[in-house]
């Protein structure tokens, strides 16, 4: 019976990794679903949706090859896979500033607040070692649309980070 | 009037090119009542080409009307259209009818002049920007066999990118 399990895939960052566990995972008869794959750091990263007839252990032991020979962790979870579901989000959010502890604590903490859900976010710490500088960028869907979410943020502008609320309006045509 | 079936990716015929229309008679008026009553039964939809309902003549509907406060000259039924001018380039998230469950950033021409012809084969130019350049584009495109698909640019890229005109 054909089921979807959620692979992670954490490792020093070289090049090979994406092909050698897509390699392995097509011979073994798997099919891949969404993925999203980014070097953080000097780490590459792989969450990774995969549809086979095995179950997590066998997945783990098919992949066992690869994942010695390139020193990665490999973690796998049962998932349901919920495909052609996607939520259209309707508001981003890019912040930047001074790198500091709580940034990121405290914009979530209203967003959550505001009933916000995040889809997609992305950060970087960028500048240099004794001058970091925090980016982040988030997607979601507001409830109430961009206008709430630009007051309730208020407060982070005035703590010194630099905060856009761009509403997508995403055409169909 | 009826509603007609919408083409899907990865559907073939979506990449053919349409030809001019060259007959403005009782025949394609009969479509037109069609193809602007396919494209406001669609959810969502502000625009559509004839390509995608099967109709592989050079002909757009764009209407942007449902959207508050942006620049708009409400319904535009737009024949051999041709853009004459192009200004600025915006970054925007576009779906298509035609690829459903899949949505996407694209770089367009911020301002544009298009030539065109109405319903009745008389010549006219229109001024859009923003929202409802980027609508005319978007359908412009099926004409030429393109799909938003082919010009996604990554989530990554925010800001410009090179532009693919």
């Amino acid at each position: 019976m054909k089921r979807w399990h959620m692979l992670t895939v954490v490792g020093r960052d070289r090049p090979g990794i994406v092909a050698a566990l897509a390699d392995a995972l097509y011979r073994a008869g798997a099919n891949l679903g969404e993925a999203s794959m980014t070097r953080l750091g000097g780490n590459f990263t792989i969450m990774l949706m995969v549809e086979s007839d095995f179950d997590a252990g066998a997945l783990a032991r098919l992949l066992a090859p690869a994942t010695q020979h390139l020193g990665l962790q490999l973690h796998v979870d049962a998932i349901e896979g919920q495909l052609h579901d996607h939520v259209e989000p309707n508001v981003r959010i890019a912040v930047h500033g001074a790198d500091r502890p709580g940034i990121v604590a405290q914009i979530t903490a209203i967003l959550a607040e505001q009933g916000f859900n995040i889809l997609d976010l992305n950060s970087d710490v960028a500048g240099s070692a004794d001058k970091p500088i925090y980016v982040m960028v988030l997607d979601g869907y507001a409830q109430a649309g961009a206008a709430a979410l630009e007051r309730a943020l208020a407060p982070m502008r005035a703590s010194g980070i630099e905060l856009r609320i761009t509403p997508i309006d995403t055409l169909v045509g | 009037m009826a509603l007609l079936p919408i083409l899907v990716y990865p559907d073939e015929r979506l990449k053919q090119i349409s030809t001019p229309v060259t007959e403005f008679d009782a025949a394609l008026h009969r479509f037109l009542v069609d193809f602007e009553a396919t494209m406001r039964a669609s959810p969502g939809g502000v625009g559509l080409a004839a390509p995608q309902v099967e109709y592989f003549k050079r002909i757009i509907i764009v209407d942007v009307s449902s959207k508050p406060k942006i620049p708009r000259h409400g319904r535009l039924l737009l024949i051999n259209p041709e853009i004459v001018a192009r200004e600025g380039e915006a970054l925007g998230r576009e779906g298509c009818l035609s690829v459903p469950d899949y949505t996407g950033n694209v770089v367009r021409a911020q301002r544009i002049r298009v030539r065109y012809l109405d319903p009745d084969g008389a010549a006219g130019e229109l001024d859009c920007e923003g929202y409802e350049a980027r609508a005319v584009q978007h359908e412009m495109d099926h004409l030429d066999g393109l799909l938003f698909l082919d010009r996604l640019v990554s989530r990554g890229d925010l800001f410009r990118r090179k532009f693919y005109k």
